[in-house]
């Protein structure tokens, strides 16, 4: 017998574990532990920050679902591991402190076989001074947060109803952030919600980021045709703000919130301060900060993680100027350099480095978008590594899967008015997700199979995709046949 | 609110949709044949892999 540990279940976790477990005969184990009880289907907290849905209707709670599939389940965090054991423990193992109630803080130890570390971002408000929903600031990036920015768009709306003008900024809160794209998303539903409730006139709606120019999306941009024009996504981002009435302030590094007012610096330098009445700002992600162990229990976390506390993998971390990035510095088998049974995948994996380019401020700020990793290639990703740990646990020599960001591409519907009559979202396909400039000089990606459009058919999708996602975390009838 | 109509403006230089394009992005018979191409572009993307 042999067991597979799977740290966190969110997209990424909960993907690998439902294939594992589906494909793995009866004498393996596929564990999983993570913190939260429920699931959450993250791209819905855009809706519920608008209060379009309720944090019930965009989670639910895993015991069950686990249990049906036989997947054992521990609600607990992973503190540390310890790939060599350690201890008297001549296995591998993760010491785990429980976050159910009434066993909170009890710490466990949970041997393993094979290793996936999907425990997702770190959410580091602390970077920014008053950065947060229990400081400054809102956010949507749990549905928690995001339930307490719809009660704060309530109060900004009620604000508007008596005749008040409002500010509204929305963006993100730090030099290095990424999952511009969730922002945008949440900044247009906005927008929409206030043309709903009849307000629009009353609000200003500012836009502020660390991308170079709207459209970036830490993806660096991309081209696509258009009406007889191969176009920047500058261009199409610009013109929907432009139609929607939206200002934006870009190539800004957020330094401090304040209540009503955020500071920050932008990367010609110029230190500016904005005042706001409702303020939605996205934190930088890091790693969860797992530390790492050898056998005679030195730490070995230097050697395991990078410095923002994700984890190495089969990347070429070689440090190199933009113009000399390639797409094989890209991983393709998601695992360890230094212990091969051990794997990252989805936002806990170093990226080697970002795909927007890199700048920084005179005083040397960093100003760009750290690379997203979102939910599409997050469960492919995962999958594609449970089956080659499924592979190896079964004894069976196949070929090892690959699924490397460089060779993959990702579609992606992004959310600007949740209606099913007058809705619309910006429906995009990219590939490569990461740009090959030998491949494609002019453009970085394949123009034929990178697209944009905006239109209510958009909303349609996004809002099936809320329903078939759900189903299929829910490992209901049929659920291997919804694509990740 | 920005409009072509105010030059030298941040907003100036972005195209803006007219209202038929503006209309089609609502209109239910058209966005019902957008929706089945862009299901089949999604649908590349995830063969692709
Ligand atoms: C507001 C918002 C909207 C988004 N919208 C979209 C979208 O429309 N489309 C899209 O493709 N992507 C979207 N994304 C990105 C998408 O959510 C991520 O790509 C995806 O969640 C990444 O999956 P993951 O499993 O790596 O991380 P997560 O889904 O964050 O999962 C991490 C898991 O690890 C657990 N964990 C944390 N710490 C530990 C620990 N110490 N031990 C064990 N477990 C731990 C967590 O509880 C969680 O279960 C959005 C993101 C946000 C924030």
């Amino acid at each position: 017998m042999a067991r597979l540990l799977i740290l966190g279940a969110g997209i990424a976790g909960h993907t690998a574990a439902l294939h594992a477990r589906r494909k793995l005969g009866e004498d393996h184990e596929v564990v999983v532990v993570s913190p939260n009880s429920r699931w959450n289907w993250i791209p819905s907290n855009i809706w519920v920050g608008v209060g379009v849905m309720t944090p019930e209707q965009v989670t639910f709670p895993l015991a069950p679902v686990y249990e049906k599939t036989g997947v054992i389940f521990r609600q607990a965090k992973a503190v540390s591991l310890h790939p060599e054991g350690g201890e008297g423990v001549a296995r591998p193992y993760v010491m785990v402190e429980s976050t159910e109630p009434g066993k909170a803080g009890v710490r466990e130890r949970v041997e393993y076989d094979y290793l996936i570390n999907a425990t997702g971002p770190r959410l580091h408000f602390d970077a920014t001074d008053g950065l947060g929903p229990e400081k400054n600031s809102l956010s949507v990036c749990t549905a928690g947060h995001a339930a307490q920015a719809a009660a704060g768009l309530d109060e900004a709306v009620a604000r508007m109803q008596r005749g008040e003008r409002q500010t509204l900024l929305i963006g993100t809160g730090h030099g290095t952030c990424t999952c511009q794209g969730a922002a945008f998303e949440y900044l247009f539903n906005v927008e929409f919600e206030l043309r709903r409730r009849g307000v629009r006139d009353k609000a200003r709606l500012v836009w502020i980021s660390n991308e170079h120019e709207l459209g970036d999306f830490g993806m660096g941009g991309m081209f696509i045709r258009r009406g007889g024009y191969i176009t920047h996504s500058r261009v199409f981002t610009e013109s929907l703000y432009t139609e929607r009435g939206v200002e934006w302030i870009t190539q800004a590094a957020v330094k401090k919130v304040d209540r009503g007012e955020i500071h920050y610096e932008t990367l010609d330098g110029r230190q500016e301060s904005i005042a706001s009445d409702f303020t939605m700002l996205l934190p930088p992600f890091s790693g969860v900060g797992l530390k790492a162990f050898d056998r005679e229990g030195s730490e070995i976390t230097e050697s395991v993680f990078a410095p923002s506390n994700f984890m190495y993998v089969d990347a070429d971390y070689t440090k190199k100027p933009y113009e000399e990035w390639r797409p094989t510095d890209w991983p393709e088998t998601y695992r360890s350099p230094r212990y091969d049974n051990i794997y990252a995948v989805g936002i806990a994996f170093a990226p080697p480095h970002p795909i927007s380019r890199p700048m920084f401020s005179p005083s040397g700020t960093p100003i760009y978008p750290t690379p997203p990793r979102t939910g599409m290639p997050s469960g492919v990703m995962a999958r594609e590594v449970a089956f080659n740990i499924v592979d190896k646990m079964e004894g069976r020599e196949g070929k090892t899967r690959t699924a490397s960001m460089a060779k993959m591409g990702a579609a992606c519907i992004a959310s600007a008015g949740a209606s099913l009559m007058r809705g619309t979202a910006v429906s995009m396909t990219v590939y490569p997700i990461i740009p090959d400039f030998q491949k494609y000089p002019d453009t970085g990606r394949d123009i034929h199979y990178t697209s944009g459009e905006i239109g209510l058919a958009g909303h349609w999708i996004k809002h099936l995709l809320h329903f078939a996602f759900m189903y299929k975390a829910k490992a209901r009838p049929l659920w291997t046949a919804i694509p990740e | 609110m920005s409009t072509v109509r105010k030059p030298f403006e941040q907003s100036y230089y972005p195209p803006v949709p007219t209202p038929m394009t503006k209309a089609l992005r609502t209109n239910w018979v058209w966005q019902f044949l957008r929706f089945l191409v862009i299901n089949v572009r999604m649908l590349r993307m995830v063969r692709m892999h």
